[in-house]
């Protein structure tokens, strides 16, 4: 009896919690329902009318399919290549078992401990010398950035996968990198899915580096298109609450379909 | 694979090149560079440490580095707080555990970017309703002085972190021994005592990693401190990152913005490795 009253304070609580973190969603799509006025008049309860106007002219000014297929665009291409590039190097340092990869091992390692805005100035400098401030210069940069962690995620996980795999396909004919593509890669799988999530949760809101190395060249990214539609609607609310919420659509749904995994490699990228 | 191995140097070469090129070259010039009256046009020349004796005298930096330290520290207790509230929450028996835990991270997979944008509508407009409707003086004028800038950027810094860390509180805890904790509830320990005697040290790892990476996290903030204050008012709200952003980008002064750079780096590297010491310690004495 004592047990189940508990229980249901617990509940309460858990519930009146789950409001208040969901009530900046409400808030934010609700009011992006409305007009302009009828945001002033009324800020806090559903709207009178609904109007999606506010939506349509969001979606037309953000060119969002355009914008979302940037997104799509840098973050793919960018992770593909971290997890091949990543996975390869830690296999190979895995696999050596010298003092130099012990040392290169560490320089990666370190290498995280580097906050962006210490380097970003050279870095613009450097690749503006070159240029490769453009869509393919941003994703070499996400390489760079995104290959220590990821590096030293599937590190570990190799612990655990045994040499004699490697000897064996060796025996049986198979050259470096094909063991690594058949044999190893595929063994990988739970730690790139990890690696992969982790990236891409980045990659997708990131928004200094873009804006200093691809911004205004029409491969705008959604966050970098967002920044400029709200400078511009800064004072309509009706507009820019429309563009925010058209530009979280595309996350829910993800988390929607895949929030186990979502959940779990953020909390073993966390822990390790 | 030996060190003379081809395929040693070919697995390696593109991350390798990436990482020289785009972390370590940049670093390495930056160094050089905060030494020089480099503007990021013309050639630079050797000034010694003119940049760094100017730092002292800078207000700004001096203002923002304060600022951050002070949002560090409050972000600090209060992610850790309600993540570890959270994170016993969802853990209990109760039904909607799995909904709650789904809601309280989904902040974290938005950027800062977006979710400073809507904190901003949320301080300045749905705040000042409720404050007109009930009476609340203090609801209104959010975001227009230090004091609510600083506590905004606190509420969204903790409202979009605390999942985040929910989740690595929930790792530790589900490790606390269920008959352990039951053992003691018949042995006639109340609530607190289960806590504080066989839950908290049981879940103490959780706390250096979190209090790290939440300390990190939130010196090395941008996105939320750009889209929800820009450093407004009277640039009260400016945290060291923008600072640096807009030294080089908006005054053109690279010289100076790498040193404030630099002076960043040694900051971050040293929360990171009292980090790595803590653990290592910790290891031993276990």
């Amino acid at each position: 009896m004592k047990k189940s009253g508990k229980r249901w304070t617990l509940e309460i609580i858990g519930l009146l919690l789950a409001l208040l973190w969901i009530s900046p969603f409400y808030l934010m799509i609700a009011n992006a329902f409305k007009t302009k006025r009828e945001i002033f008049t009324n800020t806090l309860k559903l709207p009178e009318t609904f109007t999606f106007d506010n939506f349509k002219q969001a979606f037309e000014e953000l060119t969002f399919l355009q914008t979302f297929m940037n997104s799509m665009l840098v973050t793919v291409l960018s992770v593909a290549i971290i997890l091949f590039f990543s996975a390869m190097a830690a296999y190979a340092l895995s696999r050596n078992g010298s003092k130099l990869s012990n040392i290169l091992f560490f320089v990666f390692v370190a290498a995280m401990l580097i906050p962006f805005q210490s380097v970003m100035i050279p870095l613009v400098s450097i690749f503006g010398k070159v240029n490769a401030l453009n869509f393919y210069g941003l994703i070499f940069m996400y390489l760079g950035f995104g290959c220590s962690l990821s590096i030293f995620l599937y590190h570990g996980a190799l612990k655990g996968i045994s040499k004699s795999l490697d000897e064996a396909a060796t025996i049986d004919g198979c050259n470096r990198f094909q063991t690594f593509w058949y044999i190893i890669f595929p063994l990988l799988k739970p730690i790139s899915i990890t690696v992969g999530i982790l990236n891409v949760i980045w990659i997708w809101n990131d928004f200094l580096l873009p804006s200093l190395v691809i911004s205004g060249d029409g491969t705008d990214t959604i966050p970098l298109k967002l920044f400029l539609f709200f400078g511009q609607y800064t004072k309509q609310w009706h507009l820019a609450l429309a563009g925010l919420t058209i530009s979280i659509i595309p996350v829910i749904i993800a988390y929607f379909f895949a929030q186990k995994q979502i959940i779990k490699g953020v909390s073993e990228g966390a822990v390790k | 694979m030996r060190n003379k191995d081809f395929a040693f140097w070919l697995f390696l070469a593109p991350v390798l090149f990436a990482l020289g090129t785009v972390v370590l070259l940049p670093l390495i010039y930056g160094i050089v560079y905060s030494f020089t009256d480099w503007d990021g046009v013309n050639a630079a020349e050797f000034i010694g440490v003119k940049n760094y004796i100017e730092l002292f005298s800078d207000q700004s930096f001096l203002n923002s580095l304060w600022f951050t330290f002070k949002f560090s520290i409050a972000s600090v207790i209060v992610i850790n707080i309600m993540g570890l509230g959270l994170a016993m929450l969802v853990t209990s028996y109760i039904k909607s555990k799995n909904v709650l835990r789904t809601i309280f991270f989904m902040p974290n997979l938005i950027g800062g970017l977006i979710l400073g944008f809507i904190w901003q509508f949320i301080f300045t407009k749905a705040f000042d309703a409720i404050g007109r409707a009930t009476g609340i003086e203090w609801l209104q004028g959010w975001l227009s002085d230090s004091q609510t800038g600083f506590w905004g950027m606190v509420i969204l810094m903790s409202w979009q972190m605390a999942g985040y860390i929910m989740i690595i509180y929930i790792a530790y805890l589900e490790n606390v021994p269920k008959d352990l904790l039951e053992a003691a509830e018949i042995d006639g320990a109340n609530p607190w005592q289960r806590f504080r005697n066989i839950t908290f040290p049981l879940v103490m790892p959780a706390f250096t990693v979190s209090l790290f990476l939440t300390l990190s996290n939130a010196f090395k903030i941008y996105d939320q401190n750009l889209s929800l204050t820009n450093g407004g008012p009277f640039e009260s709200t400016k945290m060291v990152a923008m600072d640096i952003v807009q030294t080089a980008f908006q005054l053109n002064q690279m010289a100076e913005a790498q040193a404030k750079a630099v002076i960043f780096f040694i900051i971050v590297a040293i929360i990171s490795l009292t980090q790595v010491y803590v653990n290592k310690k910790k290891e031993v004495e276990m």
